[in-house]
């Protein structure tokens, strides 16, 4: 037990591999295997990040180098600095993939029957384990060049998935600009590293946040970093690939992809707090973090509003409540270098910024696997077609209910938790900030009663007669975030005090990231 | 960076080659020179990674009856044939993608073969 | 195609073919590699698709076992990563001061060894082939997808 703890963190990015490329074989020989197979190796991944989430909590950091003759050997004997690939998993890092680890397993269980139809599944499942092994990856290594190459494994598969089904027409369209997007960040994040490695000679992030000094091609490679992870997250103003692509991609793939974007935006805290940390101008940052997040809130609700397409409506809704993280942590990051400031109201709104990723993570991935299960019945996801499946519909209706009021803030649900600190903290730097926040959390509310009403309420429409419940693995599926919803709204203190505290100090406390590779 | 050039010449290469790659992203309807435009910003940063390596008067780092000089740096040379792999990778999807929008919308015009607005 | 591309291509094929598994096998002393040496495989048979078209080339070259290569390329891949474990360390060389492939070449130039690397010429013999496949199946399916029997279809 005690190694599996010390080897986890690459056993968590190797197992899923290595079952990725086994289900291509393992499918021409009995479909049932693979599809057991495909589920027991989500859950064991799930075990084993569990186990480390308790390790770290009890003991710190946790270090792990790849290919060195014990696994916390980061600086060999004779060198200076570390040479080899490090994974460093902290409380913000075992954080993002608690959550992901529980999603992907919904959202696999889930497509067990919603692509019973589609041909190729073999490929299906291999590229899904694949953008699982991406995104963990990207969460877990320590290394700036690892981050990359991760990244781009994710968005491939990612796109690829998004463009499953292609028999549409739209489907393959969402797919090529979601790759495009990729390809275009990747590279200007490739770009930011080939600066940092040509001025400090350093591609491990501890190490260079040890050294580096505020220069002007370091400000260059904040810009492009910046950019280029705001591309990826879909936040306004470079939004416009986002509802293409989450409309279109099968429905368990966009609760997934949701979360692959919550790790590139995890990346970009992890570069602005651990990476650079005081060194740089963190009013200036901060604020057009905090600008850029009051943009996503307003311009993402007032587009869902006028919306008939029902998973349109919620990718909006998604780019809205993204607006609300990068607001909590902007705070954060703008008074990073006044401690009077950081603990009065600071780590306050980080972490209700990082409540609000970890509620987001529970109800949106539900909201998409709704929508799903009324095109896998109906076949349309027009909102004006629809109407009056709350009859025949009725645990798929519970769902949408308990995810709306959810996501639209309203006690005693678990959204209302994390915005409430939010608000309360991000007053205290600037009253309109919280005041165009309520107001986003309003017109949400309005939103999504007009979407229950037309899809759930009214006469049954002759057209939807025979529509019954989904089957049973989609209701599993929808059941799991359902369950973190109702943990979350019962004890909120306690989610706060065991796991969201721990991972806001991590992201501040940029010392102790330094000094687990850098040695004592 | 010979003796007689008074600029980094591979440097304004790599921003000429990056200027004219975010032009074409930026600028062309069709989605054939769409993922050309991609493939010139692939070059245009791979270049950037080797000429980063450059040491005056180096030799290629390989020690095989290698004469004693100074070496250029090596590790900007694996990053870039990892960076090579990915961008073939992506642009293999990225055409066959664009194979299947032509099936089912006739055209390869950005603008035409649009379905899905607001 | 003529008759003269088809006997050149029927004569070259075996050169490239060497030469692909040349840079493969000493890629951890020379240039080359994995990646190096199964992209140059790879245009071995990008060169019979041209010479002969991609139907007569599908005759011998099968797409659906590409992707069985591929995949038992990966788990001998992981495999050989997974097997430094047990002593160390994910990756770690174990091969390194043992029989096969071990010999441990002196600092500093030296005239190159062949028998050196431990781990490493396994691995690029495992990611050349994967290469192989992976590139292989890109060109023949696309070659088929668009010749011209399809398109009068």
């Amino acid at each position: 037990m005690d190694k599996l703890i010390t080897h986890s963190p690459i056993l968590i990015i190797a197992i899923p591999l290595l079952v990725a490329f086994l289900t291509p074989l393992i499918s021409r020989a009995n479909e049932k295997a693979r599809d057991v197979l495909v589920i027991t190796t989500l859950a064991f991944v799930e075990f084993l990040v569990i186990v480390l989430a308790r390790d770290i909590y009890a003991n710190g950091i946790h270090i792990y180098t790849l290919g060195a003759s014990s696994p916390t050997l980061t600086i060999p004997e004779q060198y200076m600095v570390p040479v080899r690939i490090i994974l460093e998993v902290d409380a913000m890092s075992i954080f993002m993939c608690i959550i992901w680890a529980t999603v992907s397993l919904a959202a696999g269980i889930y497509s067990l029957s919603f692509m019973k139809e589609e041909t190729g599944r073999d490929r299906f499942y291999t590229l899904l384990l694949l953008m699982v092994v991406g995104t963990f990856g990207m969460m877990l290594t320590g290394d700036l060049f690892n981050l990359f190459v991760f990244l781009e494994i994710s968005s491939i598969a990612g796109g690829a998935l998004a463009a499953f089904r292609i028999r549409f027409a739209d489907a393959v369209e969402g797919g090529f600009k979601y790759i495009i997007i990729s390809s275009v960040g990747a590279l200007m994040v490739l770009f930011a590293i080939g600066i940092f490695y040509a001025q400090y000679n350093l591609l491990n992030i501890a190490a260079l946040a040890q050294v580096i000094q505020y220069t002007m091609l370091d400000k260059i490679a904040l810009t492009l970093l910046v950019t280029a992870f705001v591309m990826k997250t879909g936040v306004v103003p470079l939004h416009m690939w986002f509802p293409d692509t989450y409309t279109v991609a099968p429905a368990s793939i966009t609760a997934m992809l949701v979360i692959s974007s919550h790790a590139c935006m995890y990346a970009l805290f992890r570069i602005c707090f651990s990476l650079y940390g005081v060194t740089l101008n963190t009013a200036t940052v901060g604020w057009i973090i905090i600008i850029l997040g009051v943009l996503s809130m307003f311009v993402g609700v007032t587009m869902a509003v006028p919306q008939i397409d029902i998973k349109r409506l919620m990718s909006y809704h998604a780019i809205s409540q993204l607006g609300y993280m990068w607001l909590g942590v902007g705070v954060g990051l703008a008074v990073l270098g006044n401690p009077e400031a950081l603990a009065t109201y600071g780590r306050e709104a980080i972490s209700g910024g990082i409540f609000h990723i970890l509620n987001h993570a529970v109800y949106k991935p539900l909201l998409f696997l709704t929508g799903g299960a009324l095109f896998y019945r109906t076949g349309t996801r027009d909102l004006n077609k629809m109407g009056g499946l709350g009859h025949s519909m009725k645990l798929t209706s519970i769902f949408f209910i308990i995810g709306a009021l959810s996501i639209s803030g309203i006690p005693p649900f678990n959204g209302f938790a994390s915005k409430i600190m939010i608000y309360e903290s991000v007053y205290r730097l600037n009253p309109i900030l919280a005041i165009i926040a309520m107001l986003v959390s309003i017109i949400t509310l309005a939103s999504f009663t007009k979407a229950f009403q037309s899809a759930f309420m009214g006469q049954e429409l002759p057209a939807y007669k025979e529509v019954k419940e989904v089957p049973k693995s989609m209701i599993i599926g929808m059941g799991i975030p359902t369950a973190g919803i109702i943990f979350f709204s019962l004890f909120p203190g306690l989610i706060v005090d065991w796991v969201v505290y721990p991972a806001a100090d991590a992201l501040i406390n940029q010392a102790a990231y330094i000094n687990a590779v850098m040695g004592g | 960076m010979t003796q007689g050039a008074p600029f980094n010449v591979p440097f304004l290469a790599v921003a000429a080659l990056i200027g004219i790659a975010f032009y074409i992203i930026l600028s062309q309807r069709n989605l054939i020179k769409l993922v050309m435009g991609l493939g010139i910003l692939a070059s245009g940063v791979n270049l950037f990674l080797v000429t980063l390596g450059y040491r005056e008067g180096g030799v290629a780092p390989i020690y095989t009856h290698a004469p004693i000089e100074r070496m250029v740096l090596p590790v900007p040379q694996a990053l870039t044939l990892t960076s090579i792999v990915i961008a073939v990778a992506t642009l293999a999807l990225m055409l066959s993608m664009v194979v299947h929008i032509y099936r089912h919308t006739g055209s390869i015009d950005s603008e035409e073969s649009r379905t899905m607005k607001g | 195609m003529s008759k003269i591309v088809h006997n050149m291509a029927s004569f070259l094929i075996l050169p490239i073919l060497i030469y692909g598994l040349y840079l493969i096998m000493h890629g951890h002393s020379t240039p080359g590699g994995g990646f190096q040496g199964g992209a140059v495989l790879a245009s071995g048979v990008a060169l019979l698709i041209v010479a002969f078209g991609s139907h007569s080339t599908h005759k011998s070259v099968k797409v659906p076992h590409l992707p069985i290569l591929m995949s038992i390329g990966l788990l001998i891949f992981i495999g050989l990563a997974l097997g430094g474990m047990f002593q160390s360390t994910f990756f770690h060389n174990f091969l390194v001061g043992s029989s096969v492939f071990g010999h441990i070449p002196p600092p500093g130039p030296n005239p190159g060894e062949m028998s050196g690397g431990g781990v490493i010429p396994f691995i690029s013999l495992v990611i050349g082939l994967k290469v192989l496949a992976g590139l292989s199946a890109i060109l023949l399916v696309m070659a088929l997808a668009s010749s011209r029997k399809e398109i009068e279809e």
